[in-house]
Formats: C-alpha cells, sequence, structure tokens
C-alpha cells in the first residue's frame, strides 16, 4: 500500500507540463478560439514527438507499456492547459481499447505513433472530438463496436461553445464488415471505453480546477478595492477555499479509481462514476468562483478565463454528464453490487469482469 | 514503489489479528454514552481492556504501550475497530492529541510518566484551551501561570473542554510571561484535574449530559516539571497539537465510513416512501466517506515517505466535519416523524442517528471553527493577504 507517485511519473507530467504550457500559451488559445489557428498538425506532432500517444501502448506495439496510473497525471496536465487536441481519448480510450482487440492491431501502431488519427463515438459521448490526421472512426453501438476508415464516413461539424473542441457527429450506419467485437466483448469493450473516457475527463477537470483556481487567486491579490486586495475579504477568502477543499479530496479519489481501469466489475464503475462527479464538481465550483473574483472582467472575451471555464463546463456533459455518473452510483448502491464497509476501499471482486446486464 | 493498492502479506495479519480479537473483546450490548458519568466509567474500563491486548495505541512503541505500528497499520487497525462497532475513545484527548505532542515536546521523563498510563486508559485527558473571552481569538486568553520557586502557580478560566467533567488530568495553555501579548509569552501545561485549587463544573451540553465543563484554576500549584517545551513556547506546540486535532488521527475515515454503510442499508429499507432525492444525498455521503479514506491513505503515504502534515489538516477538518454533518442529516431525513424519537424510544435499527447528527453539529464548531480553517487555508495555502 503506497498512495504516492514515483519520481518517475511526477517528472513525466513535469515534462508534460512544460511542454503545453509552450504549445497551449494563452496568445495560442487566443488564435484557436477567434478562428485563426494553424497550428493543430504542429501540436499534434510534438505530442506525438513526446511518445504521449504511446503512454499506454504495449511495449511489443512500439509503445511505453504503462499504466492508466501514469497517464491518469498526463491527462490532468492536459486538461490544466486546455490543450485542443484530444489527447485523452487518442491516447487513453482509442489506443487501449486497439491493443486490446484483434482487429485493432494493424492501426494500434500508427495511433500510439499518432500517425493515425481515431475519432471515438460512444453512447455516453455523442460528439466525437476530431484529432488531426483523422484515419478512422471507432464506434460503440449497442449491438457491437465498429472501426471505420474516414473516407467512409461522412463527418457533420457540431460547433462547441469551447472553440477548443472540434466536435463532429459520424453520420454512417456500419456494415458487418467494419464489426470488430459483438456481443459479451462488445459489451466490457463499451463499458471499459467509457471508464476510460469518463476517468480521463475528471482528471482533465482536476488540471482545470488547478488553473482556475491559480488564475482567481492571482487576480484576487493583484486586483485592489476599498483601498485594499480583494483577496483580502474573507467573502472571497472562504469561496477561493471551499475549492481548494473540493479540488485535494477530488484528486484521491481520482487517482485510485485510475488504479481499477483494467476492470469492469461493478465497485470500478462506482469508483470511475465517483471521480467523475467529484473532479466535475470541483471543476464546476472553480469556474464559477473564478469567474465571480474576477467579476466583469472574467465575463469578457478578452481575458483569458474563459478558454478554461468553456473546458470545465464541456467536460462535464462528456463522458456520461452528472445525472448519469449520479446515477450509475445510486443504482450499485441501491442494489449492492458490492460490498460496503471501511475495509472494503481498496478490495477487488473476485472476478475482475462484470457481466453484461 | 508508486500508487500501489495492494495490502502486503504483514497488513494482512495485521487485520486478521485485530479483527479476531475485537471479535472476542468488543461487548455485545453497547455502553452508555461517555458523556455521563456511568458510561464514562464503562468506556474507561474498555480502555483497560484494549490495553490488555496491548491495542490502546498501536502506533506508539512498545515501551509506552504500543507496537510500532506505521500509519497503514493505524487506518488498518481503525476499520477494523469501526466495522467491530467498538466503544468511542473516551480518552481521545489523550491519545491523539497529547500523545503525539509529547512523542515530539516531551522530555523521556514526561514521555515514560504519562504515555503508559494514557496508552492504558488509567489517565484520561481533557483539553483546557478555551476561555470565556478568548474561542477562536485563543491568542487572547488570559489564564496565567506564575513562577515561584519550583513551582507554577495557575489562575484563570477554562471553559468548553470536552470530557473535563470526569477526566483525571487537563493540558492546559497560560500565561507566563504578563508582559508578553496575543501569541508570545504562553506555557504548555499539565494540570492534575482533582488537585487542591482547580474545580471543575460540568456544563450540560445540547443533549443534556455533562459532554464538557469548566475549570476554575485558584493558585493552583503545580511543579515545573510538569511544563511541556520551553517556557514561552506554549503557541508552538499549542499549533502542533491543533494540527493532529485536525489532521491525521483524530476523525479517522473508518468512522464516517461504517456510518456511509448505514446509511446506505437505511436507504435501502425506507426508499420506497422516501423522496427520490434522498437517493443523491445517501449516495454523496457513501462517496465522501470514501473520499475522506482516500486522502486520508494518500497523506499517510506521504507522511511514511518523510512529509509533513501542514496546512492541508484545515483541509482535513472542513471536509470530514461537514461530510459528517449531511451524512446525519440525510438519515434524520429518512427515518421522517420518527427522528425525534430518543434512543430509548427509537427501533433498534433507528437507533444511534439522532445521537450522531448531535454530535456532528460539533464538527463545525470544535477544533477550530470552519471559519477559521477556511482563513488559515486562504493565506496559508493560496497566498492570500491577510484581513
Amino acid at each position: 500500500m503506497d498512495f504516492t507517485f514515483s519520481t518517475e511519473q511526477t517528472e513525466m507530467a513535469q515534462a508534460a507540463r512544460r511542454l503545453l504550457e509552450d504549445l497551449c500559451a494563452p496568445a495560442e488559445l487566443r488564435r484557436v478560439f477567434d478562428a485563426v489557428d494553424e497550428r493543430s498538425e504542429t501540436r499534434w506532432q510534438r505530442l506525438a514527438e513526446l511518445g504521449l500517444f504511446a503512454v499506454l501502448a504495449p511495449e511489443t506495439a512500439g509503445g511505453l507499456g504503462l499504466s492508466p496510473c501514469d497517464f491518469v497525471l498526463l491527462a490532468q496536465e492536459s486538461g490544466r492547459a486546455a490543450l485542443p487536441e484530444p489527447l485523452a481519448e487518442q491516447a487513453g480510450v482509442v489506443v487501449p481499447a486497439l491493443s486490446e482487440l484483434p482487429a485493432g492491431a494493424t492501426l494500434l501502431g500508427p495511433a500510439a505513433q499518432g500517425h493515425s488519427g481515431v475519432a471515438v463515438v460512444h453512447g455516453h459521448h455523442p460528439y466525437a472530438l476530431l484529432p488531426p490526421r483523422l484515419t478512422h472512426w471507432l464506434l460503440y453501438r449497442a449491438e457491437g463496436v465498429y472501426l471505420v476508415e474516414a473516407r467512409q464516413v461522412r463527418a457533420h461539424a457540431v460547433a462547441s461553445m469551447d472553440a477548443g473542441r472540434r466536435l463532429a457527429r459520424a453520420d454512417i450506419t456500419p456494415t458487418p464488415a467494419h464489426c470488430i467485437a459483438t456481443g459479451d466483448a462488445a459489451w466490457r469493450a463499451g463499458v471499459r471505453a467509457l471508464n476510460r473516457g469518463a476517468l480521463y475527463a475528471a482528471a482533465q477537470c482536476l488540471g482545470l480546477t488547478e488553473r482556475l483556481l491559480e488564475l482567481a487567486v492571482a487576480y484576487a491579490k493583484e486586483r485592489s478595492q476599498f483601498g485594499r486586495a480583494i483577496g483580502s475579504y474573507q467573502a472571497l477568502k472562504h469561496q477561493l477555499a471551499d475549492v481548494a477543499v473540493k479540488l485535494e479530496f477530488a484528486r484521491p479519489v481520482v487517482y485510485a479509481a485510475a488504479a481499477r481501469l483494467a476492470h469492469t466489475d461493478a465497485r470500478t464503475m462506482a469508483a470511475v462514476s465517483h471521480a467523475k462527479l467529484a473532479a466535475g464538481d470541483a471543476a464546476e465550483l472553480a469556474a464559477r468562483t473564478a469567474l465571480q473574483v474576477h467579476g466583469a472582467m472574467g465575463y469578457s472575451w478578452e481575458v483569458d478565463l474563459h478558454f478554461f471555464m468553456k473546458r470545465a463546463w464541456a467536460l462535464a456533459g462528456a463522458w456520461g454528464d452528472r445525472s448519469f455518473h449520479a446515477r450509475r452510483v445510486q443504482s450499485l448502491l441501491t442494489e449492492g453490487a458490492f460490498a460496503l464497509g471501511a475495509h472494503t476501499t481498496f478490495e477487488y471482486a473476485a472476478e475482475p469482469e462484470g457481466n453484461p446486464p | 514503489m508508486a500508487l500501489e493498492f495492494n495490502f502486503t502479506p504483514a497488513q494482512q495479519h495485521f487485520r486478521a489479528e485485530a479483527r479476531a480479537w475485537l471479535r472476542a473483546h468488543v461487548p455485545a450490548t453497547p455502553l452508555a454514552t461517555l458523556e455521563g458519568a456511568a458510561g464514562f466509567a464503562q468506556h474507561r474500563e474498555w480502555e483497560r481492556t484494549l490495553a490488555g491486548g496491548q491495542w490502546g495505541m498501536v502506533t506508539w512503541p512498545q515501551q509506552y504501550g504500543g507496537r510500532g505500528a506505521n500509519l497503514i497499520e493505524w487506518l488498518i487497525f481503525e476499520e477494523e475497530y469501526y466495522r467491530a462497532r467498538a466503544p468511542l475513545r473516551v480518552n481521545q484527548n489523550g491519545i491523539f492529541l497529547l500523545g503525539p505532542t509529547l512523542m515530539e515536546f516531551g522530555t523521556a521523563a514526561q514521555r515514560a510518566r504519562y504515555l503508559p498510563k494514557m496508552a492504558a486508559g488509567e489517565e484520561i485527558w481533557a483539553q483546557a484551551w478555551s476561555e470565556p473571552q478568548a474561542g477562536s481569538d485563543l491568542a487572547a486568553l488570559r489564564a496565567t501561570a506564575v513562577r515561584e520557586g519550583d513551582s507554577y502557580v495557575l489562575r484563570g478560566h477554562k471553559i468548553w473542554s470536552s470530557r473535563a467533567a470526569f477526566a483525571d488530568w487537563c493540558f492546559g495553555i497560560f500565561r507566563s510571561d504578563p508582559g508578553a501579548e496575543r501569541h508570545h509569552g504562553l506555557t504548555f501545561i499539565l494540570v492534575p484535574l482533582r488537585h487542591p485549587g482547580v474545580r471543575v463544573r460540568g456544563i450540560r451540553q445540547i443533549h443534556g449530559e455533562p459532554g464538557f465543563a469548566e475549570i476554575f484554576f485558584e493558585d493552583a500549584r503545580v511543579p515545573l516539571e510538569n511544563r511541556l517545551g520551553e517556557e514561552g513556547q506554549g503557541w508552538h506546540i499549542a499549533m502542533t497539537t491543533a494540527g493532529f486535532e485536525r489532521g491525521l488521527m483524530l476523525r479517522s475515515p473508518a468512522r464516517f465510513q461504517v456510518a456511509a454503510q448505514r446509511l446506505v442499508e437505511l436507504w435501502r429499507r425506507e426508499r420506497e416512501q422516501a423522496d427520490p432525492a434522498l437517493a443523491g444525498q445517501v449516495a454523496q455521503a457513501w462517496m465522501d466517506a470514501e473520499a475522506y479514506a482516500l486522502a486520508t491513505y494518500r497523506t499517510a503515504s506521504r507522511l511514511m515517505g518523510g512529509g509533513s502534515i501542514g496546512v492541508e489538516a484545515s483541509l482535513n477538518k472542513i471536509f470530514w466535519s461537514e461530510l459528517d454533518l449531511k451524512l446525519h442529516r440525510a438519515a434524520l431525513s429518512l427515518l421522517g416523524a420518527r427522528a425525534e424519537l430518543q434512543p430509548a424510544a427509537a427501533a433498534a435499527d433507528d437507533g444511534g442517528w439522532l445521537e450522531g447528527f448531535l454530535f456532528s453539529l460539533a464538527g463545525p464548531i470544535y477544533a477550530g471553527t470552519n471559519e477559521i480553517q477556511r482563513n488559515l487555508i486562504a493565506e496559508r495555502l493560496l497566498g492570500l493577504p491577510r484581513g
């Protein structure tokens, strides 16, 4: 039992942070929001060069063979930076899925190298984030999992309030030829994809909460009213302290759920939903508080704050919204789907696999 | 090693040993409330039983009655303790607050004198800090310690002192330098409660029992060796104790996890008649208790790796006190018309929620109000300017 990250893990996260601070400097994000950004391809290439898409790919496929506990900090950094490209989906959802499904083997290498961008659609993630170099769509449907070449899909762009999220809907009726999993295997693959998408969205929310809190604190120290810094007033201090509490009690929930991602049992579903709720609520409160601290400045297009608030609001609905995850936890508790009690926090079900309903 | 969430074989063995002992020794019928005289005596007896099994304070060195267990083992012990529905710890002010403070600031002689009797439940401790004019603003305290020869002569009035009505000793802070102001010139002194010049008067709490007391010091004389640390170091030592109080030791997560488990069971029984919105409150309480447990394992791991606990103790205190309150509020909502029934009138399944609710109401007040904690977080963690 050791709930601390290793030096290697924190150093990798720091390296990612340095790169992302460069790639997603406020001036860069502003170009994205003003629709004059032409650097998406460059950013994707730089992420690929640092090996970020290959973190979860097995070493036999040229990957780093690392675990979700390694990737969770990288997803957190991508949230902190409000990275416009879907690193979490490509590296956190697509690459592990391709490495688990035999039919994904040929695409695994190119996806892990970032040469192939794969868009994902899931029942709880209906709008795909379009990656640069889009070559395939990975579709999770009730009847099966499909892998379709991009040229066979008609993609309809959908505008997000967050210009850093390039969304599209896939217009396609997949044929059996595209099917790469059915039945139990498809159900399990769908649960895994949802858990991964939700958990890494939660990790991004942690990073966003950090960033929003830092922006709010910096502004509260700098802005003076009635002759003193507004951050010296208790009315604001207490709101900002509440954000810090939410953040620090969401972190361990997200990190512990990352360690369960290989499983599909009820306890894992509850842990992932808990992570999404805790980190989503923290980001929501951070956004609300940061805006209030900034006052009218925060409501303007000219101040950077909205880049991060919008990402927080967008992620609240992605990979299962609050209602979905709250109800999933409620039903599992009501049904008695797993053992409760103080000694069960780190227990795994005897069977790592849950059963389809 | 990093992010390893499996218990080692040694930790599993430790859990099994604790579980077996508790199963054999925890009283079958719950003890009377420790806030009254009869219950206090029963709880004191239970502390002796615990000490007999060497379970009084597992993290302490063997020479003081402990097992030299690490913090992860302590969390395991607590999980088994609450799982077994074992009695509340009547000596929590001693074992969780003063004990660790003595380890850090006490002389070898003081540690040998006080710790074994503390672990054995022979001496029960109370905290003598607040005064009528010094609550949140503790540094405004007025009680004095005047040095006369080889003694301190204590004068003053302490209040809201939990357990003091029936305890044996108290640890207090007194102004030893009349020329110094605020948190300067204070000294940390250990005082027997049944002692010439010390008068204790119980104060009935909201539930009617004398859960706390006021203590009058009327020229009470204690030897210099009852001083902990240096003269004038009292504030620093007291803040260390306060860190233990808000931080890792006093409110172990298992307490809330077991309560959350009971809440889920109550929900399952009541949900046909209940407002569906209560499902959200129940699930939130369960998640918050889990989050507190995970956060505590994280802090324990960090401390074992050589880290220290600082202002994060304030984050903890806000989180567990609010979680406790919401959890009990949800239970009372599920009980509906039965919520107001005194424990004696309540069905066995419903018992304890009202008592727990009343206790949870004190959480945001004691150990430094949550408003004070928010100021500490804002100023010391976030670096906002003082008002």
